[in-house]
């Protein structure tokens, strides 16, 4: 990793590891203290920031678009949200060893697919592994159909939506449209603590430089550089000898299983996890932070995932008419006016400035599509 | 073979006639006016029972005036009398109201109201009123010129199995032209043949009803299946008659299963023709074609408001005039996405996708602003309404038959414009290779415009045409998109066989797994299908072959 990158990743993670964590210690009164609302605010954010990551492995380097994210970062929450609900036990409402939920529903018994998350280390397993063995099923079939380009795009948004409509059924155990919420305890620390919220947003913070550093290693291997390839001439890669659908499919399954553990940390710092974050909506969301902070570039992932979603709760509850209209014109702004994302303009603004050769940049160059002829559009 | 059957049924039908309810004696009715305007309730309501089964149209509006509160008593002379008030007015310090004679309404004057005495109906006597005005309302649409409305009036009187009602159904079945209310009056008199018959009646009422394939008798030939008071024949009659109608029905379902798949189907087809010409043509999927499909039910609903207020007397015409509307609103909105911003990203599938997936998310909420985030109401034209009966128990609805057709039409018409017109011949060369046709003259521009208004006109014909069939909501598009992309993913690019073989696929295969597993697991079987389908071939159905095609 180039010194620069080095230090100015350091200095980030310092700031979201130690600083705000220390200034949401820090006494009230104190002029830089940090809220525990703030805190937790942000450890949503780094949550979406660690999918982002996923996302941008897939989308920035190996080309590939997938819209369905959402439905692992759902099955890492779910994975979360099970194991939660069963260490609530008979502090629930009624009082049963059931969760509230199936009392209401009249299921008498625990399902057998919830019975193992009793043991704290099948739910942390499953929250890697269920989000993974999807991904690889899903995509062994799709890339070795050679399903590419806009096509598995537009299939993983029909999985999105099977997935948010299985979610949302109430035969599935699962909460139906509400949901796991009601969390107690995380591995016996009580959620509606500040410290245990405090030291969640530490390991969430944590988990997202560890999901930056391998990200970055990833880019930088040899693997790393047939990634580019095969988003820059899928084609040309196979003629070379290598077989991009084992690259496409690990790339999709790392960045499916940093979903996944996203949305393991995500469900106990929000408190409840429901199909809403599974469908085609929240899916491609995801994809808009990406491309904004700047897709190909790991960092500009993490800042789209903050901003975006900064903004998003600010005008959601400011303005909530206005937000899917400024949704919406950041899809089509930042398509037609920064297709780079903010990191890319940024840069080519301060190369202007100060006339800096290219060679200066740190990051890939800008992605594009496949340079594919529209004829050959297949 | 059924027909003669239905034939042979009527004719036994209509050849007994039994059971003619007698008219009671005139003293007996005036009997019953004095039980009338006494007190004691027990006789009172059998006053009224004797005054309704007389089934005369004068007792009977006799009775909805009692109902009413508008019958009197009065006792010129010592001998009582029930009359029917009027109109009352003050004349000098008194209120006087206007008599009629009860029977026949024969005008006696204007009394002081001072005089009568009133007849009151409580709940429970108009409770004994309300079957006779009903019954006799009944009659009254067996008469009426519609005949849907005649064929209610048979059903409900077949469900209502009075044997007072079987000369009235005789007498209708002799004079009715329609087949299918003449079905309806035959079923109607062998239920009531079934309930009040003897034995042997019953057993040939069983039998005409199971050749009748009468659905709703179904209930009434249980009952008598499982009674073991009835005699063992009537029983047997009763058992091959259900078997008989539930054979009938399975291939009922089974043809409207298959009718309402056809349906589906051309709704995806109108979606998908659009989006599979456009993605041929420019490699452009279009994530907002279903938000020009829902610009097109609104435009729909706006024409049928404009009609509403401007021109009432022509409201059923509406919907002719709002299908080119549609058509012309969503295809003018598709040329300024396509001119103002697609044009720009040709080459770049990915980042168009993102950017119609905008333009989709701001006209979603430009509409949920404009119109409201409920749901809007469009009523269908009347000639829409109701449908074409094709045989017993399946009727095919007309708004739907007609999204058929229209869908046909469409297809037709595209076949035409693409492969018989020079602007067809300009799309496909395009299609084929765009540089090679630019070089020879093509205006590829021009062409990318006009394919890109075609699609989006179809998107707002297949929403205008949605509006007859489900609700009109913001969110309208989202629901057929993701089933839209994938009959393009599967019928393969800018072939219009393609589509349409995989539009009539996924269309019938939603329908028909959907009785067995659910809306929500057909679909996922239908994602699971497209997915294995893909395997076998990757390109989807019509694949272009040659050197273009990317393998």
């Amino acid at each position: 990793m180039p010194r620069r990158e080095l230090l100015g990743l350091g200095a980030l993670a310092v700031l979201l590891v130690v600083v705000l964590p220390v200034c949401n210690v820090a006494p009230p009164e104190t002029a830089f203290h940090v809220s525990n609302f703030t805190l937790n605010l942000f450890g949503k954010f780094l949550t979406y920031a660690i999918l982002a990551l996923g996302l941008d492995l897939l989308w920035g380097y190996a080309g590939v678009l997938s819209l369905g994210h959402g439905v692992f970062f759902g099955l890492g929450a779910y994975a979360m949200g099970m194991h939660l609900m069963l260490e609530i036990g008979t502090k629930s409402v009624y009082q049963t060893a059931l969760p509230d939920f199936m009392v209401w529903n009249r299921v008498t018994e625990l399902p057998f697919f919830w019975k193992p998350f009793h043991h704290a280390w099948f739910a942390l397993l499953a929250i890697v592994a269920v989000p993974a063995i999807v991904a690889m099923v899903f995509g062994f079939l799709a890339f070795r159909s050679r399903i590419r380009g806009v096509y598995f795009s537009i299939i993983t948004q029909a999985f999105a939506l099977c997935a948010w409509l299985i979610f949302n059924r109430n035969e599935m155990n699962l909460g139906g449209t509400n949901g796991l919420a009601d969390f107690k305890t995380i591995f016996g620390f009580p959620l509606g603590r500040p410290s245990t919220q405090r030291g969640l947003y530490v390991v969430t913070a944590l988990t997202l430089v560890g999901a930056y550093v391998l990200c970055r290693w990833i880019t930088r291997s040899r693997a790393g550089k047939v990634l580019v390839a095969i988003r820059d001439s899928e084609t040309r890669v196979l003629f070379s000898g290598y077989s991009p659908v084992n690259y496409k499919l690990f790339v999709f399954v790392v960045s499916a299983a940093l979903a996944g553990v996203a949305g393991a940390l995500y469900a106990p710092q929000v408190g409840i996890i429901t199909p809403a974050r599974i469908g085609v909506l929240p899916s491609i969301e995801m994809v808009v932070w990406v491309a904004a902070g700047g897709r190909g570039t790991l960092l500009g992932a993490v800042l789209g995932a903050f901003g975006v979603n900064w903004i998003q709760s600010w005008l959601t509850t400011s303005y909530p008419d206005l937000w899917l209209l400024f949704l919406g014109a950041l899809f089509m702004g930042v398509v037609l006016f920064f297709p780079d994302g903010v990191l890319g303009a940024a840069q080519r603004l301060v190369g202007r400035l100060s006339r800096l050769s290219p060679r200066a940049r740190t990051t890939p160059p800008l992605p594009s599509d496949e340079p594919q002829k529209i004829n050959q559009s297949a | 073979m059924s027909r003669v059957l239905v034939v042979l049924t009527i004719a036994w039908l209509v050849a007994p006639a039994t059971g003619h309810a007698q008219s009671p004696a005139a003293p007996a009715l005036a009997a019953a006016l004095a039980d009338l305007a006494g007190t004691d309730a027990g006789r009172r309501e059998a006053a009224v029972t004797t005054l309704g089964k007389t089934g005369d149209s004068k007792w009977l509006a006799f009775l909805a005036a009692l109902r009413e509160g508008s019958v009197y008593a009065r006792k010129p002379g010592g001998r009582l009398e029930v009359v029917v008030g009027g109109t009352k007015s003050t004349r000098g310090d008194q209120d006087v109201i206007e008599i009629f004679a009860a029977y026949d309404r024969t005008p006696l004057g204007t009394v002081p109201l001072g005089d009568l005495t009133e007849v009151a109906a409580d709940r429970v006597l108009r409770l004994v009123i309300k079957p006779f005005l009903d019954a006799d309302e009944t009659r009254v649409q067996l008469r009426d010129p519609d005949p849907s409305v005649r064929g209610g009036a048979a059903v409900k009187l077949g469900n209502q199995a009075d044997a007072g009602a079987v000369p009235v159904v005789e007498e209708a079945l002799q004079k009715e032209p329609d087949r299918w209310v003449r079905q309806a009056l035959a079923e109607a008199l062998a239920m009531i043949r079934l309930a009040h018959g003897d034995g042997s009646a019953r057993v040939a009422a069983a039998t005409a009803l199971g050749n009748l394939h009468a659905q709703n008798a179904l209930p009434a030939l249980r009952r008598v299946a499982a009674d073991p008071g009835a005699g063992a024949p009537e029983r047997a009659a009763a058992a091959t008659a259900i078997r008989q109608i539930e054979r009938w029905n399975l291939l009922g379902t089974s043809l409207e299963t298959l009718f309402q798949g056809a349906s589906l189907a051309s709704i995806l087809l109108l979606m998908a023709l659009g989006l599979a010409i456009v993605f041929g043509l420019m490699g452009v999927i279009n994530m907002a074609h279903g938000e020009l499909m829902a610009l097109g039910a609104y435009s729909t609903f706006v024409v049928q408001n404009w009609f509403r207020a401007a021109a009432p007397q022509w409201l059923d015409a509406y919907f002719l005039v709002a299908l080119p509307i549609s058509f012309l609103v969503a295809a003018a909105v598709g040329v300024i996405l396509e001119r103002g911003v697609i044009r720009r990203l040709y080459g770049r599938p990915l980042e168009t996708l993102l950017l119609t997936w905008g333009a989709s998310l701001i006209i979603q909420q430009a509409l949920r602003l404009w119109f409201g985030a409920a749901n809007v109401d469009v009523a269908s034209p009347r000639w829409l309404s109701g449908g074409l009966p094709v045989m017993v128990g399946l009727t095919l609805p007309w708004n739907r038959l007609f999204i058929i057709g229209l869908a046909a039409v469409c297809v037709a018409v595209m076949y035409w414009l693409l492969f018989r017109t020079d602007a067809g011949l300009r799309i496909r060369a395009v299609t084929q290779n765009r540089a090679m046709s630019a070089c020879l003259g093509v205006r590829a521009g021009a062409v990318d415009a006009l394919t890109f208004a075609i699609g989006a006109g179809l998107a707002g014909l297949a929403g205008s045409a949605l509006t007859q069939i489900g609700n009109v909501g913001p969110s309208l598009g989202q629901n057929y998109i993701v089933d839209s992309f994938m009959v393009v993913v599967t019928g393969g690019v800018g072939k219009l066989a393609g589509t349409l073989l995989a539009a009539a696929g996924i269309g019938e295969l939603n329908k028909v797994i959907e009785p067995a597993l659910g809306a929500v697991f057909a679909k996922v079987a239908i994602l699971v299908a497209v997915m294995l389908f893909l395997q076998r071939r990757p390109a989807g159905l019509f694949a272009a072959k040659g050197r273009n095609a990317e393998a």
